[in-house]
């Protein structure tokens, strides 16, 4: 039984970091119908500049994960302005292709700038393990944990009760009769794209702290399963995505635990393969006829 | 109209570059220098093994140039990244052979790549020294392929012998990277030897390659309350495992092979008090340890692990194969190397019929204060 319950404990750790990265997936998509593959990468460059405020400039831990997530805000902007808004009309797969292309460009981008070994991540956190028992957890994982479940509580007030939060709303079901109600559509996809990247860099800073490392590639399997995650819960709706990294996280973890490593990943793909078969809109999607 | 032009002069420029690449491959091979190829990962996960093994390796080139060459030739060592990559390293070694021209290679640096260029080193019939492939195949059924570093299943047994007489351990509990043939061989060995004694393995867990999260393996393994757990796998995988268990409270030692040399670097607080098994301890009192150390420190000022120590080994038992034979053929080369008796940094070289070290001794090294400390040595009978 306690085994069982540290496993669990395992798997929210992990689940809670995907639900982060997961949102950003589920955010882009259900306001621009774009499944923005760059989002692992996202990750990783707000894991490198925490890695660079932490050691360069040596700023307390607040100051750390607010330096990340603006810096990656700023760049998801950046990115949507550059890459994704002169296609905006274009046919969606020109899109999708642009993101993977923005994808590999980011990787390869840190490969020259950071090099490939991978670096250190300092210990951001105070670091002491509490015993519940006899469940031991580290404080780095019940920083983890917290800090993603507050940050997913407030972007949920964000969006119901803001006006901003009720424009992307508007925005993600009708784009065109958003624009006639007075809704600067391209702002409110920006602000989309900021939130979605914070989140993303908060997710990338708090596995580069479980895991300990910080290189180029760490955005790939991360960004992948969150891929999933958001998928699994219904793309385009953002509890579903929170939804979706806890269980992914939590399959992940009793597959390891209970089952076999080697096939932890191989179950995780094939949940999204289970997921597209038999319910594409994934477990809080509606099913909604294609309109002629 | 304008495409077609456009196309039309990339294809020529692509059928250009192609010559012209051509061109420079025909240059390799002036016979006023010995050249030698060196392959081994220079960058990613285990850039510290193959830059360290070819730091070695230089600095054994340039100690013998100075000294005066292979017979007044001078030797060059021509060195590249694999990448830790297996098709990166074969086009590597066909560079080596084709455009380069070398006469011998010392190489690859880890096991993977080593296996993935053999076929093709054995239909060449290069002579092959690699510093330090562990893994078993890697000189089998290959006379032209020579290492200078023991065997994983040697090292597993050494690791072994040490967990079960020296910790006195009575359990064990495994943790073992699956698709890597040097963590798969060394656990075997260890799992064996280790029953041998007397002992139990608790359990065994695995991970992936790409695997970073080891939580759900830790915990199982905390809950087995082994006396040992044996790690063998290289410091990027190990140095975060390390971490974890810390973090966890796993109060078991923690045993590992040569792959954690450099762990000491960036994990000293989390591999506190751990051993691994390795090919030589830098504050051993051999005067020929002691002098590879001052040389290596002035190059680089730096300490050089035990990568760098049988990169410098394997170039010097390879020159003086050279200097044996007489002759850059390759069946020469080899003869001379299949006499090798050379008394290097890493212990006594000689090569058994396969080509591996015979009766090398193994020594334990403990990690303590963020220091490499020589604890014993250990030889298998």
């Amino acid at each position: 039984m306690n085994l069982f319950l540290q496993q669990l404990i395992n798997g929210l750790n992990v689940g809670s970091i995907y639900a982060l990265i997961a949102i950003g997936y589920t955010m882009v998509y259900g306001i621009i119908k774009l499944i923005n593959f760059a989002h692992g990468e996202i990750m990783m460059f707000g894991a490198y500049f925490a890695f660079i405020a932490a050691t360069s400039f040596n700023l307390p831990v607040w100051a750390v994960l607010l330096s990340s997530m603006v810096i990656m805000a700023i760049i998801g902007v950046a990115i949507e302005f550059i890459a994704y808004r002169p296609l905006r009309n274009a046919p969606r797969l020109s899109a999708l292709i642009t993101a993977i292309g923005v994808s590999l460009f980011l990787q390869n981008l840190a490969l020259i700038i950071f090099k490939p070994d991978p670096k250190v991540m300092p210990k951001i956190f105070p670091e002491t393990i509490y015993k519940i028992g006899e469940i031991e957890i580290s404080s780095t994982t019940l920083i983890t944990i917290g800090l993603s479940l507050f940050f997913m509580v407030l972007l949920d007030l964000f969006i119901r009760k803001t006006k901003q939060g009720r424009a992307m709303r508007a925005v993600s079901e009708d784009k065109d009769a958003a624009i006639l109600m007075g809704i600067n559509v391209n702002r409110t996809i920006s602000l989309t794209f900021a939130v979605g990247s914070a989140l993303g860099a908060l997710g990338g800073v708090l596995y580069s702290v479980a895991y300990i490392q910080v290189y180029p590639t760490m955005g790939v399997m991360p960004g992948l399963k969150a891929f999933i995650a958001a998928v699994l819960g219904g793309i385009g709706i953002i509890p579903g995505a929170m939804l979706g990294g806890f269980i992914i996280g939590m399959v992940e973890t009793m597959t390891k635990a209970y089952l076999s490593t080697t096939w932890a990943d191989a179950i995780v793909f094939a949940i999204l393969i289970v997921v597209l078969l038999f319910k594409p809109t994934g477990i809080l999607g509606k099913n909604t006829r294609e309109k002629v | 109209m304008k495409k077609r032009v456009v196309s039309v002069l990339l294809v020529v420029m692509f059928t250009a570059s192609i010559f012209a690449f051509a061109g420079c491959s025909t240059s390799g091979g002036s016979s006023d220098v010995v050249k030698l190829g060196f392959i081994g990962p220079m960058t990613g996960d285990a850039a510290i093994y193959g830059s360290s093994a070819e730091e070695g390796a230089q600095l054994a080139v340039a100690e013998i140039n100075a000294a005066g060459g292979i017979d007044g030739k001078n030797i060059e060592l021509i060195a590249y990244d694999s990448k830790a990559d297996q098709t990166e390293a074969i086009n590597a070694y066909n560079r080596l052979r084709d455009q380069d021209g070398v006469v011998a290679v010392i190489g690859g640096t880890l096991s993977g790549e080593t296996l993935a260029m053999k076929d093709i080193m054995v239909s060449d019939n290069m002579p092959v020294l690699s510093p330090t492939a562990t893994a078993v195949e890697v000189t089998q059924d290959a006379p032209n392929v020579f290492r200078a570093c023991f065997l994983d299943d040697y090292q597993g047994q050494a690791a072994a012998n040490f967990a079960a007489t020296t910790l006195g351990a009575k359990t064990a509990a495994l943790l073992i990277g699956t698709g890597n043939p040097y963590s798969e061989g060394v656990s075997e060995a260890f799992k064996a030897a280790f029953t041998a004694k007397g002992g139990t393995i608790a359990g065994s867990e695995s991970y992936g390659t790409a695997d970073k999260d080891f939580s759900a393996q830790l915990t199982k393994i905390k809950e087995m309350n082994p006396d040992v757990v044996f790690v063998p796998d290289y410091v990027q995988t190990v140095g975060p495992i390390l971490q974890k268990a810390k973090e966890m409270g796993i109060t078991a030692k923690f045993v590992g092979a040569d792959g954690w040399d450099g762990v000491q670097e960036e994990y000293a607080d989390a591999a506190q008090g751990n051993y691994f098994t390795n090919h030589y301890a830098a504050d051993s009192p051999s005067e020929t340890v002691q002098n590879f150390i001052t040389a290596y420190k002035a190059e680089y000022n730096k300490v050089p692990n035990s990568f760098a120590a049988l990169g410098y080994d394997a170039v010097y038992a390879m020159v003086e194969a050279i200097t044996a034979a007489g002759s850059t053929e390759s069946a020469d080369i080899i003869t001379a190397l299949n006499a090798t008796d050379h008394p290097g940094v890493t212990g006594t070289l000689k090569f058994d019929e396969e080509g591996n070290p015979k009766d090398k001794e193994v020594t334990i090294i403990k990690i303590d204060g963020g220091q490499l400390k020589y604890d014993s040595t250990v030889v298998n009978k």
